[in-house]
């Protein structure tokens, strides 16, 4: 696998600041997607059109960005002068705080918003406050918003990139993106590995941004969960994922077992009898972790249900890496910020 | 000279009420039709005012029984001016007001208003429809023979259902009294709660909750069952989904009385155009994804639906095309998918629209005119009595529509009469299209303006 000296690419943009990334050039699928290609991809929106070496660049990226997180001066000015906006419409201290770490570290002032969908329940106000915020001459608008698709509507009335931290049950990319780091950085590579995403696959942004990601670096993906939230068409569609019979075969041999964090409204919904059966059908504990592979890894996008779909001695052992997703999280959105701040002022 | 009427020369003449199919001139004097000539007459008889429809269809005024007009209420929305305006300009020379105003049309005295507004100010004929509730609430009866005295044509609560079974019953035997049909919006609230757009993999990859088929087939199957008990007339508003035909049609070799349409974008459009690019699935979600004009409910189905729909409209087993005509404010659709507001301004595109159905030989033009004429007309004739519409005879109202079928041209909502301006069709190429649509004997569309009746 090619690597490429992040570090060389940052000393160039520091010198030169509104360089594009070269992660811009030799992208296939260019033409196919006007609006979010327009001079590289501007906006971070989802993985689902995304090709192996795009996400190739930025987990290179990301590993230069690890480095410069274990400094003993964690800062550098490659995004001096650039204006990060966090607006998160939805409660989430760790997105937000590991974007705002990831925009500081880069030397960005990093404006943090939070706004309630209630307070801005109607569309017009949506556009009107990211006209706002816009304004103020912002460079990347992150943006966490409980529907789907939010980030889209807003990347089309907007001149900054946008970078999607979550949008209803559709997309996390940052989320896929630093997971698949995670894993690269902890098994060597992703290709042909197993990994079994079990829970609530039919209402996680996380499980469908990785699917695409992991597809997209050639993984062996297989998914398991109650009936009531699975997407059918994943009952018949090994392209994307196999789908398992029982926690024992989506577990048996994986290389990784990520576990997906059960909303409690399931229940209410009628999706699930009780959080107690739901533990003892699709809970990961010590001896379904037995099944996987020696070492495999267990990892969870947070926050964790302990004791209902995760054991806490799975969860806190020694073949948990879910401390490590968020540690890699920032290094991964420093490169995401890195690349969309450069691709915004080159869109300008 | 005064004009001695108008004689429309060189069209060929679709009237399927009455079988014709065949070059003719129609003379209209006054507000009726004064003949149908046997022959087509070479040029206008003197003293007629002449409209030219060389290369031209003439046919009776189009019927739409299933329009918003949003006045009394939300004239921010849509009045009864502009939307009959819009009516006239798609080649509507009736449509019949749904009761979802603000106030509801639930009692005599909002039927009146909206009937006194329409005298002054529509540019078309507005039949009203009345609420089956009280303001739509699903808990009582509207007071429904004092709404039938008042002039309306049937009774809905369009925009929601009766979902209570024993109130539908009721409202069936009740109505059955008025020989007035109950126009339900099939769709079970507990089978689409939160639901946003069809169910299936497209809501799946765009993380909006689905919509299932069978939150309509199976009130559609219950209304049937009702209707078998009660003897009432029942018709199904806006059929989307393929499994609700088999319930129609099941009724329908019953012999009950059950009557069903379909909207212009459940005929032509699929959820594919939910991801943006009208329609064109080009692989990843792209920057149009979530087009906020192509939420409607019932929402957009597969392509396997709108075969079936198509091929019941062919077969008569949905009876009619009903536009659904559903303006919004700007605001209402300039915001995330979740927030927007269901349904299509679709007045001024209806008719070229399903045309297509036409071109691409899945209907015969006087199959496609019949579903909206003669079909319709038959389905308002218990409430209008005397007066037949969606014919062309001698003595019969002079409401004409005039097409040309092969011109195209591109949409634009901002030359749409209409307020409301959202259309999944905007920027599309369409073929076929209203030149002229005369009402009551008046010219109200002629391409460049519209003329008022009032």
């Amino acid at each position: 696998m090619a690597k490429r000296s992040t570090a060389a690419a940052m000393a160039a943009a520091e010198r030169n600041p509104a360089a594009p990334s070269q992660t811009e050039a030799g992208n296939g699928v260019a033409s196919a997607r006007p609006g979010l290609w327009t001079e590289g991809r501007r906006h971070l929106l989802d993985l689902d059109d995304m090709s192996r070496p795009e996400i190739e660049e930025i987990l290179r990226s990301a590993d230069g960005m690890k480095e410069v997180l274990s400094r003993n001066v964690r800062k550098t000015p490659a995004l001096r002068g650039k204006t990060i906006i966090t607006l998160f419409f939805e409660n989430s201290t760790r997105t937000r705080v590991s974007f705002e770490q990831a925009g500081k570290v880069l030397g960005a002032d990093v404006i943090n918003v939070t706004a309630s969908s209630s307070s801005v329940s109607k569309g017009e106000s949506l556009l009107n406050t990211i006209k706002t915020l816009e304004s103020m001459q912002i460079d990347v608008l992150v943006m966490r918003h409980p529907h789907s698709g939010a980030p889209y509507f807003v990347a089309n009335h907007i001149d900054a990139a946008v970078v999607n931290a979550g949008d209803g049950t559709h997309a996390h990319p940052t989320q896929a993106l630093l997971d698949l780091f995670t894993i690269e950085s902890h098994l060597g590579g992703i290709a042909g590995k197993k990994v079994a995403i079990i829970g609530d696959i039919l209402y996680s942004r996380v499980a469908r941004s990785n699917l695409w990601g992991l597809k997209a670096m050639g993984a062996d993906v297989t998914v398991y969960g109650p009936p009531t939230l699975m997407p059918p068409e994943l009952r018949n569609n090994p392209d994307i994922a196999t789908l398992a019979g029982s926690m024992e075969e989506a577990v048996d041999q994986a290389d990784v077992v990520m576990m997906l964090r059960i909303q409690k409204e399931r229940q209410s919904a009628g999706h699930l009898p009780s959080m107690r059966e739901y533990s003892s059908q699709y809970g990961l504990n010590a001896k379904r972790l037995k099944l996987a592979k020696p070492g495999a890894l267990v990892m969870h996008p947070g926050p964790m249900n302990e004791g209902i779909e995760i054991s806490s001695d799975v969860a806190h052992g020694a073949q948990a890496v879910i401390e490590d997703q968020v540690a890699n999280g920032v290094a991964v959105r420093m490169a995401v910020l890195y690349t969309h701040a450069a691709r915004a002022s080159v869109a300008r | 000279m005064k004009s001695k009427g108008i004689a429309i020369i060189g069209g060929r003449v679709i009237d399927p009420s009455q079988d014709i199919d065949r070059l003719a001139t129609v003379l209209i004097k006054g507000d009726k039709i004064e003949e149908i000539t046997a022959k087509p007459l070479a040029k206008a008889p003197d003293g007629y005012d002449v409209v030219d429809a060389a290369d031209q269809v003439v046919t009776p005024g189009f019927i739409d029984v299933h329009t918003h007009l949003r006045e009394p209420g939300e004239e921010h929305k849509e009045t009864i001016e502009t939307g009959t305006a819009a009516a006239a300009r798609g080649g509507f020379t009736t449509i019949c007001a749904m009761p979802n105003t603000d106030p509801v049309q639930d009692n005599a005295n909002v039927i009146a208003a909206v009937l006194k507004l329409a005298s002054d100010f529509a540019a078309v004929r507005v039949l009203p429809i009345g609420a089956v509730t009280l303001g739509r609430r699903g808990k009582q009866l509207a007071d429904m023979a004092e709404l039938a005295n008042a002039g309306v044509i049937g009774f809905s609560d369009d925009g929601d259902p009766v979902t209570d079974p024993n109130l539908m019953r009721q409202a069936l035997l009740y109505a059955s009294g008025l020989g007035l049909p109950i126009m339900n919006h099939p769709q079970e609230p507990a089978l689409t709660r939160g639901a946003q757009m069809n169910e299936g993999p497209i809501a799946n990859r765009l993380g909006l909750t689905g919509w299932p088929n069978e939150a309509e087939s199976s009130m559609v199957a219950r209304d049937v069952e009702l209707v078998a008990l009660t003897g009432g007339r029942l018709h199904e508003c806006h059929i989307s989904a393929r499994e609700s035909i088999h319930a129609i049609r099941r009724a329908k070799e019953r012999g009950l009385n059950v009557t069903a349409e379909v909207t212009p974008h459940h005929l032509t459009l699929t959820d594919t155009w939910v991801l943006g690019e009208h329609g064109e699935d080009s692989g990843g979600v792209g920057a149009t994804a979530y087009d906020t004009s192509t939420k409607v409910n019932p929402p957009l189905r597969t392509q396997e639906d709108v075969d079936a729909v198509i091929a019941a409209l062919a077969d008569g087993t949905i009876d009619l095309i009903a536009t659904d005509h559903a303006p919004h404010a700007q605001t209402d659709k300039i915001c995330t998918y979740q927030e927007a507001a269901n349904g299509i301004a679709n007045l001024e595109t209806a008719f070229a629209s399903v045309l297509s159905l036409h071109h691409s030989d899945a209907l015969s033009l006087p199959v496609l005119i019949e579903r909206m004429t003669a079909a319709p007309g038959r389905f308002l004739s218990a409430a209008t009595g005397g007066t037949e519409l969606g014919i062309l005879k001698a003595g019969s109202g002079a409401d004409v529509t005039i097409f040309d079928p092969d011109v195209e041209w591109t949409v634009d909502p901002s030359e749409m009469a209409t307020l409301g301006k959202h259309t999944p069709l905007a920027g599309t190429s369409l073929k076929g299209r209203v030149t002229t649509t005369i009402f009551g004997g008046t010219v109200v569309w002629d391409g460049t303006a519209v003329a008022s009746i009032g």
